[in-house]
């Protein structure tokens, strides 16, 4: 080995800064080089396509007649934020996003706490747990209306609810979306707590212990401070998941008896009606809504995602 | 140590989560073994009378073949371009000192969060004008550029437990920085990419906006998307059962792949996320 040249001697992670040498500029170029095919990608798909919708969303256009294309302005928006219906489907969505993440953390945290603890069956539990988190969506969603459904289902049968249709009743409905939304989720969240319980130091929940502490104390002092940052990153990222929903609400009710739920109200807009200025305008909204969620989160809450990119 | 009592709960609680997961699977898996003419008729979870002939219905069904054909062949195709690209991203966050790295992440980042559904007007539009709607390039690329992040997370989370000292070694040997990647750490670096694949492998396979908003056909309609039109083989009959037994056929790859990698797939969700 030739170990004369010092200077490729450094510690990982801490590159000499000094000089730029030659082998510096080559480090940029390689690393621009190799970061280049991805960032393109994304960019082509995202930012050429969001400015064209914030660009189509100031026409009043409707594909079907595009003589009668006309800039209208902040109009369409004007549209959106005055019409009920568009305030019903964000409430909608608020009650979907509310219930699913709190619920989901709930569980999440108890199936996180058996992969955890549990000494016997472990292989086992953390399969069965991530097989929800590979169905795919709309599966699930059929799934779960098969279920509940008067013709198919055994959901009434079981519990006696006669002739019930669940998916005639605006809360039964998003009742049985919810589940079939907690059902494919909850594993992403409890894996997600799962790594911040590694986390939390063990020899702290015994010194509780030896002090006296319950069980109870013990997670209310000890565990749940110390995986704050896990649980804020679990909360975040499902919260913007659950606000985006889209296939169960499709599956189950096509946003039958007020289940409309933003994303599909979007769809529906310009697919479905081909009302591509007024959708477009939707569509802007909700990118606007999921940019301020995640502004009150990562500043209000602090969540440090510096360790979700690992950096 | 565990006393008896709270083993046998933590025994008991593990039965109900075998359960919780595994009811919906084994309910579809009911429903597609029951003849058409059950439903509706007869209320149960278990077939009155056990048949194929939903399975033999979805395979004799050219819109449920050539789905599946567009699902396999999209997904592979995709996971191959989506992790080479977040290799060579990850690799150069890791490694390498150059700038823009964290806008990089925080772009990928954003991406993870974006509301999908608010670009497919405007891709709808623009596959339509430069011919990619209803192809499989169409779907391939937006599967491409949401799956990157979490392949990208995933991977450089790991790349940051690679020996790096080995890469340092060969270089000292004389090689380049690219061989010194292609040779030294690839290999080391296979596991991780595996993972990658197979996060990004579900992501493609799961898809349904893109897959209903940018096909019109079977041309590149994948599953999910066909599932939620198809009408089965008369339409005087509740397609109910022929869509549960398409449904299995999906599910299947995905059951084996998380029986042969649970621990793979742990690692890989739960690395990426927060920093051990």
């Amino acid at each position: 080995m030739t170990s004369a040249d010092t200077a490729l001697k450094r510690p990982a992670g801490a590159p000499a800064k000094a000089e730029i040498s030659d082998r510096g500029r080559a480090e940029r170029r390689l690393g621009l080089l190799l970061s280049a095919p991805a960032v393109i990608v994304m960019l082509l798909v995202t930012a050429y396509p969001l400015i064209n919708a914030v660009y189509q969303s100031l026409f009043s256009y409707r594909l079907t007649a595009p003589d009668d294309r006309r800039f209208v302005g902040l109009g369409n928006y004007g549209t959106a934020l005055s019409d009920p219906l568009f305030w019903q489907t964000v409430v909608t969505t608020l009650i979907i996003t509310v219930v699913t993440v709190g619920v989901e953390l709930v569980i999440g945290f108890a199936l996180a706490m058996v992969m955890h603890r549990a000494v016997f069956g472990r292989r086992t539990v953390r399969t069965a747990i991530l097989l929800p988190y590979g169905i795919v969506t709309v599966i699930s969603a059929f799934a779960w209306k098969y279920a509940f459904d008067v013709q198919s289902g055994f959901v009434n049968s079981w519990f006696g609810l006669g002739d019930f249709a669940w998916f005639s009743d605006r809360w039964a409905a998003t009742f049985v979306i919810i589940l079939s939304e907690i059902w494919k989720t909850t594993p992403f969240v409890s894996l997600l707590l799962l790594a911040g319980l590694a986390q939390v130091p063990r020899d702290l929940g015994e010194a509780a212990t030896v002090d006296g502490a319950t069980a109870w104390q013990r997670l209310k002092r000890v565990t749940i401070p110390n995986m704050k940052a896990a649980i804020l990153v679990a909360v975040l990222f499902r919260t913007l998941d659950a606000w985006r929903i889209f296939d169960n609400v499709f599956i189950m009710t096509s946003g039958q008896e007020k289940t409309q739920v933003l994303s599909f109200l979007t769809y529906q807009q310009i697919i479905t009606r081909t009302e591509l200025g007024l959708g477009n305008a939707v569509g802007v909204l909700l990118f606007l809504s999921v940019v301020l969620i995640a502004a009150v989160f990562i500043k209000g809450f602090r969540v440090d995602l510096s360790q979700v990119r690992g950096d | 140590m565990e006393s008896a009592r709270s083993k046998s709960l933590w025994i008991a609680a593990s039965l109900l989560i075998l359960v919780w997961t595994a009811f919906p699977i084994l309910w579809i898996v009911m429903l597609s073994f029951k003849t058409p003419s059950e439903v509706g008729n007869v209320q149960g979870f278990f077939p009155k009378d056990w048949t194929w002939e939903n399975y033999e219905t979805v395979f004799k069904t050219d819109l449920f073949t050539s789905a599946l054909i567009n699902s396999i062949g999209i997904s592979l195709i995709a996971t191959l371009i989506g992790v080479v690209f977040a290799t060579l991203v990850a690799y150069a966050i890791a490694r390498l000192e150059f700038p823009g790295k964290k806008i990089i992440l925080s772009f990928a980042l954003a991406i993870a969060m974006f509301p999908v559904v608010s670009l497919v007007g405007p891709l709808f539009d623009l596959w339509r004008n430069i011919g990619l709607y209803d192809t499989w390039p169409g779907l391939i690329i937006p599967y491409i550029s949401f799956a990157l992040p979490l392949a990208i997370w995933t991977l450089s989370a790991f790349f940051r437990e690679i020996p790096w000292e080995m890469e340092q070694a060969a270089q000292v040997d004389g090689a380049t920085n690219w061989q010194a990647f292609r040779k030294v750490i690839v290999p080391l670096a296979a596991p991780g990419v595996f993972t990658a694949a197979i996060l990004t492998f579900f992501f493609c396979w799961n898809d349904f906006v893109f897959g209903i908003s940018l096909t019109s056909t079977d041309n590149a309609r994948p599953v999910p998307a066909a599932l939620a039109f198809f009408t089965g083989e008369s339409y005087f009959e509740q397609p109910t059962t022929a869509i549960c037994a398409a449904a299995v056929v999906v599910t299947v790859p995905v059951v084996i792949i998380v029986l042969a990698f649970q621990r793979r797939i742990v690692a890989g969700l739960t690395s990426g996320a927060v920093k051990g």
